[in-house]
């Protein structure tokens, strides 16, 4: 080993001296000889300052692994040793990301909490020993600095970053059901305090680089440069290293000092905390505000205000084994494994599996200025393509384009986009009441009023406007794609992409394919999804497709319960208790209760008893009383503006007493109408795998988590039947079996894992 | 092919020896207009163009650019404007009522004299006969004043038009708030007390809050200097080299200065105050003392400093601009031609300050001319960083085909023919003035040095450029 590595760096050695004078620029050779020892970290020398490079081959971005950290803790060492260094600069060859996190395969290949507790403290030593070092360290970040990015950069003295957007500091561990596992939930607290770096670690939000700036998570910004002698991204980051280079020297000479000015809030908030009883009252109150959003599903946000407490009231000693303790534990909890799945299979919608299309989509059309078609417009317009936005009334237009300029607005509010910007992606629609300028279109989506014959009446024409190779996509919750594009002439050209509203915040796409759809106009479909910034499933054309016939039978069992006398507030709580985010009566109100009634029909005539349990003469009731939810001011509750907490509908009670239905008791705990609910919901999504209408598990729990709120802590409709055990919802549905109907019967791909020992996941 | 021949030479005024030797020597050449200078040696060929009206620059002034907040702060744009203007008249001796029209060029605008340039000719003593009106370009108002009166006389709307500039940085337009001015607009239309009363009852302090003129760009907010520090840093031009440009910028000024060589300089008596005969902002200094300036706009590390950038400056130009035949006819020996030019624009955010070199090229092109023609470059000089990135630009191959769409770099104009008599970093960078007194070195320099062409480039906010060629008057 040793012999090896004195030979990769002759090697440098030479090949520098021959081409570079000074000699400090490796980066041209690492990626093409595999002899060299180090493949993830270089370094050089400038002066006296070590340029310490990271670039892990054949990647976009710099993860944490084993081998890195090995690396770097060998080059470190050389430079500790070297008489000749007086100060270090850490940065990335990767313009867009400093380090992205560690590598949570390195987790996953664990067995035991203790084997992950030990990496958890390789990694504090590590940092340990960063923060100690003689040699004053300046971290140069450019790009994604997160988790052990963001713990490593920490531990150094002095940190630099580039102010762009695609530079954010953050701690997200807790987004996958872990916690800051190298010393961060002890050197977070001490650098921007101790609210800052709870709401850092129990959010995982991301922190952009001016914003760090001023809480003091990095000393200096640098503003990224336009293009020059080279590609800006290369030269900002050559500017990057020179600027962080002429900081470590200033460092290691004591010309510049690492201590920061505080502001005026800052030294009162720091004050504050030092006394024992404002942070009683601080763990408290952040403890409850935990408690109350995660309802206690999530043990990893207790977890780190725990480890943080014991760090500051019994010294970093005690917080460095509680971390590492705490760390190992979490990794090993369902709620981690869950959350772990969901991020791959967030990685995995976020590819094109059908290729680059032959022509990318540059001019779009959208039809109905709608709820749906203005967000779609939204996220179109933000990205640079240009769409047209039709309507069929003026008013109806001005509604639309209104919905865009302030989606785009609030963001200048938040200060994600300047005034200027604002008006400049607004310039890409137009908007408009007929078809000109169609003729340009390279994809029309319609999302008109979901009714078949208007969408046949659009469809037809659209198509005598379009050129040949625009592709129609149809925005639709329920109505087959295969229908739709039964009336057309090109046919292999109609594809369904259905969004979730409200467009811009929901991240789902679920497009959906007939059997005559196109290869080219799936990966077009996709791109453009993808260009939109969505999480996309693919799936089969049928009623209901995946999402929309997932939910179905779910909605038709909250209608039974509802009948047997269970109130909405009640059904609420049941709900979000077991980690739904919105609750089961709060979500008919939401989604509307006409639409809920219409695929309520169309879903149960097509498939019959399985849909059956609640009376759809419920939803009848509420429509023709005019009690829509939300939008109309009135369904199970009563919606007024600037009203917080919302009231039952009394007028509702009439409604349900004329449609009571006896609760049976043995199946009517609070748990059995929680797993009613839940396992009507899962079968339905083993029946869509099963039928080919998902292509994998993956996608259904990434449609199921993104697009219908399945809770995050289960992982998935797949995910949980894995961890909880197939057998166990088999057990329960034929349970209800018995109780209720065939509506609970098991399919047969759950009842083959149940007696097999399959798992969805490998 | 004859007929284009002798409408070519009817309209080329007969009194000038000049145009005898061109119709000479296009005869001599048996088909093209523009054929080689085979007969001559010592000049190029001219730029005359066909069934275009040669326009010409009889006569160019300034008053004495002084830095911000010096001797002109009490005054007022349109003084300076109307010195300036006075200044012309009085070195031209041209007939008040042969002025067609004056165009005016500024940036921040007094919103008192918001057509500065009625306002100044007004005062000096131009018929009130004589339209006119104001543009502004940011940095290459003047420019655009100038070339504004090109069209015009290349329209042949009209054969004399006056074209300037001004900018007084002492006084800039301070505003009430919004919120202020929109209380004190809903108090006029209020009829009754109770009305008044309820608005003055919305009233909070914070409405006392004034409004600064932008110093930013408006599209990106941000500010120039802090735009030419990336760019400088974009082009890896180190403080070191700025600081020297600088230098050389004000040594340059001062030997042009004390060689008597700004003979666009009228002098002005300021009323109140002595009469001002020279640029104030010129001082030589040394490396050592600019080495110990901070950083102006990126702290602390930023290279972009007071010494190395063009400083706020007072000022105000003035040019005479004619139709050739009608400079000849009212018996005026006209100083230089001004030839083709153009306008360019780019991004904004980060190639905010690399006009010249966009334009450069593609004027060159226009008028069939190489670097190597070029006699004598005045290139406007915003920050020292500012005319380093646009050498780096215009000599880098990678961003000739990367940003400009050509197969090879501009090429680098030769510095001992650039701005050798200093230039906006050391003379002074009146916005809307600075245009005229590019074109009138370069015709001066021409006339002085010998050469037949010089080449004017600017950039300016927005992110827009300018270049224009300016051909000597032959003697």
């Amino acid at each position: 080993m040793v012999a090896s590595r004195a030979i990769g760096s002759l090697r440098r050695f030479a090949a520098s001296r021959a081409f570079r004078p000074h000699g400090y620029i490796f980066r041209n050779f690492t990626g093409s000889s595999a002899l060299l020892a180090r493949t993830h970290i270089t370094y050089g020398v400038k002066g006296d300052v070590a340029v310490v490079r990271i670039n892990s081959p054949n990647s976009k971005v710099n993860t944490l692994n084993k081998e890195l950290q090995a690396e770097f803790t060998e080059v470190m060492n050389e430079i500790w040793a070297s008489d000749s260094i007086r100060s270090a600069v850490l940065i990335s060859s990767k313009p867009g990301c400093f380090i992205a996190g560690a590598d949570i395969n390195m987790l996953a290949a664990c067995k035991t909490s203790q084997e992950v507790t030990q990496v958890s403290q390789e990694g504090q030593r590590m940092f340990e020993k960063l923060e100690k070092s003689p040699k004053p360290i300046v971290a140069a970040i450019s790009g994604s600095c997160l988790g052990g990015g963001l713990e490593l950069a920490i531990a150094c003295q002095y940190r630099i970053a580039t102010k762009d957007r695609k530079t954010v500091l953050g701690a997200p561990e807790v987004l996958l059901g872990i916690l800051p596992g190298a010393g961060g939930t002890q050197r977070l607290p001490k650098m921007v305090g101790v609210p800052a770096a709870f709401d850092m670690m129990l959010t995982g939000r991301n922190i952009r680089a001016d914003r760090a700036k001023k809480m003091g998570l990095v000393d200096q910004l640098v503003e990224p440069l336009g293009p020059g002698l080279k590609p800006p991204a290369e030269r900002t980051i050559e500017y990057l290293e020179e600027v962080a280079v002429t900081f470590a020297k200033g460092l290691a000479d004591k010309k510049i000092s690492v201590k920061r000015n505080k502001g005026l809030m800052e030294k009162l908030t720091s004050y504050a905390m030092s006394i024992p009883f404002v942070r009683q009252q601080v763990y408290k109150k952040v403890e409850e505000t935990v408690r109350k959003q995660t309802k206690g599903l999530y043990p990893a946000p207790l977890k780190i205000i725990e480890v943080v407490k014991t760090g500051i009231e019994q010294g970093s000693d005690a917080g460095y084994i509680s971390e590492s303790q705490k760390f190992g534990e979490l990794a090993m909890t369902k709620e981690s494994k869950a959350l772990m799945g969901l991020y791959h299979g967030q990685v995995l919608c976020k590819k094109n599996k059908f290729g680059t299309p032959q022509k990318e989509v540059k001019h779009l059309a959208v039809l109905g200025a709608g709820l749906m078609g203005a967000g779609i417009a939204q996220v179109s317009v933000d990205k640079g393509l240009k769409t047209i936005l039709k309507d069929a009334t003026l008013p109806g237009l001005g509604r639309g384009q209104q919905q865009v300029f302030k989606g785009l607005n609030d963001k200048v509010k938040k200060k994600a986009l300047t005034s200027f910007e604002r008006d400049s992606i607004f310039s890409n629609l137009t908007g408009q009441l007929d078809y000109q300028g169609f003729e340009k279109t390279d994809m029309v989506i319609e999302a008109v009023f979901e009714d078949l014959s208007l969408k046949h009446k659009v469809l037809k024409e659209v198509e005598a406007v379009i050129p040949d190779h625009c592709i129609f996509a149809s925005n639709t919750s329920a109505l087959p794609i295969s229908s739709i594009a039964s009336v057309s002439k090109r046919p292999e050209k109609v594809i369904g992409m259905h969004y979730f509203s409200p467009v811009d915040k929901m991240q789902l796409l679920e497009i959906i394919t007939t059997d005559r759809t196109s290869k080219d106009t799936m990966s077009s479909a996709v791109a453009v999804g993808l260009k939109q910034g969505k999480v996309i499933i693919v799936v089969k054309d049928g009623p209901g497709f995946y999402t929309t016939r997932c939910l179905a039978p779910m909605m038709s069992e909250v209608i039974r319960i509802l009948q047997e006398g269970v109130d909405p507030k009640k059904l609420d709580s049941l709900t979000t208790s077991f980690g739904f985010p919105v609750g089961a009566a709060t979500l008919v109100d939401e989604v509307g209760v006409d639409v809920a009634k219409h695929v309520a029909e169309d879903l149960g005539r097509t498939f019959g008893e399985r849909f059956g349990g609640g009376s759809i003469e419920l939803l009848k009731q509420m429509v023709s009383k005019g009690f829509l939810g939300r939008k109309a001011g009135k369904g199970f509750y009563i919606y007024q503006e600037g009203v917080k907490n919302k009231n039952l509908n009394s007028d509702m009670d009439s409604i349900f007493a004329s449609l009571k239905v006896p609760p049976k008791p043995d199946v009517s705990l609070d748990e059995d109408i929680q797993y009613r609910l839940v396992t009507r919901f899962v079968n339905e999504a083993a029946m869509c795998l099963q039928e080919g209408i998902l292509a994998t598990p993956a996608e259904g729990d990434i449609g199921a988590v993104f697009g219908l709120g399945f809770p995050p802590c289960l992982g998935g409709p797949f995910r949980f039947v894995d961890l909880y055990g197939a057998q166990k919802i088999v057990d329960r549905l034929r349970k209800y079996e018995g109780a209720f109907g065939k509506q609970f019967t098991p399919c047969q791909l759950l009842v083959d894992h149940a007696n097999g020992s399959k798992k969805f996941y490998q | 092919m004859t007929s284009i021949l002798t409408y070519t030479l009817k309209t080329l005024p007969s009194t000038s020896k000049w145009a005898l030797r061109f119709s000479v020597r296009t005869l001599s050449c048996s088909s093209q207009l523009h054929a080689a200078p085979a007969v001559q040696t010592s000049s190029k060929k001219t730029l005359a163009k066909p069934n275009v009206r040669n326009i010409v620059v009889v006569e160019g002034v300034r008053i004495p650019f002084l830095l911000s907040g010096t001797s002109y702060k009490d005054l007022m744009p349109h003084d300076l404007a109307r010195a300036a203007l006075s200044g012309l008249l009085h070195r031209t001796n041209i007939p008040k009522e042969v002025v067609d029209y004056i165009i005016f060029g500024t940036v921040i605008q007094e919103v008192k004299t918001s057509n500065v340039a009625r306002e100044a000719a007004l005062g000096a003593g131009f018929s009130d006969k004589t339209p006119a009106h104001t543009v502004t370009m940011a940095c290459i108002s003047a420019n655009q004043a100038m070339t504004t009166a090109v069209g015009l006389i290349a329209a042949g709307q009209y054969d004399v038009v006056v074209a300037g500039g001004v900018e007084l940085m002492s006084d800039v337009p301070i505003r009430h708030s919004r919120k202020m001015r929109k209380m004190m607009l809903d108090l006029n239309k209020a009829k009754t007390l109770g009305q008044r009363l309820s608005l003055l009852s919305k009233f909070r302090l914070n409405f006392l809050a004034p409004e600064l003129p932008a110093v930013a760009e408006f599209s990106t907010n941000e500010t120039m200097g802090h735009s030419a520090d990336r760019l400088a840093a974009a082009f890896s031009v180190s403080r070191l080299e700025q600081d020297e440009y600088a230098l050389r910028s004000h040594n340059l000024a001062k030997k042009a200065q004390d060689e008597g060589l700004l003979s666009d300089i009228v002098p002005f008596k300021v009323p109140g105050r002595d009469t001002v005969t020279k640029d104030n902002g010129i001082r030589p200094s040394s490396l050592e003392q600019m080495a110990k300036l901070k950083p102006a706009f990126i702290k602390p590390y930023g290279t972009v400093t007071a010494a190395n950038s063009s400083f706020l400056t007072d000022g105000a130009s003035a040019m005479l601009i004619m139709a050739e035949e009608k400079a000849l006819a009212l018996g005026y020996k006209p100083k230089a031609y001004l030839r083709d030019f153009v306008y360019v624009s780019q991004d904004p955010k980060d190639q905010l300050l690399l006009g010249p070199t966009y334009a450069t090229p593609k004027v060159l092109e226009k008028a069939g001319l190489t670097m190597n023609d070029i006699d004598a470059f005045e290139f406007h000089e915003a920050f020292s960083g500012q005319i380093l990135a646009n050498f780096r630009a215009m000599d880098s191959d990678w961003f000739a085909q990367n940003y400009m769409g050509r197969k090879t770099k501009v090429g680098l104009p030769p510095l001992d023919k650039f701005n050798n008599w200093g230039g906006s970093l050391s003379l002074g960078h009146p916005f809307g003035a600075t245009g005229v007194r590019l074109v009138m070195t370069a015709a001066n320099r021409l006339r002085k040095d010998g050469g037949q062409y010089g080449l004017v480039a600017a950039c300016a906010a927005g992110g827009q450029g300018h270049a224009m060629i300016v051909e000597a008057y032959p003697k």
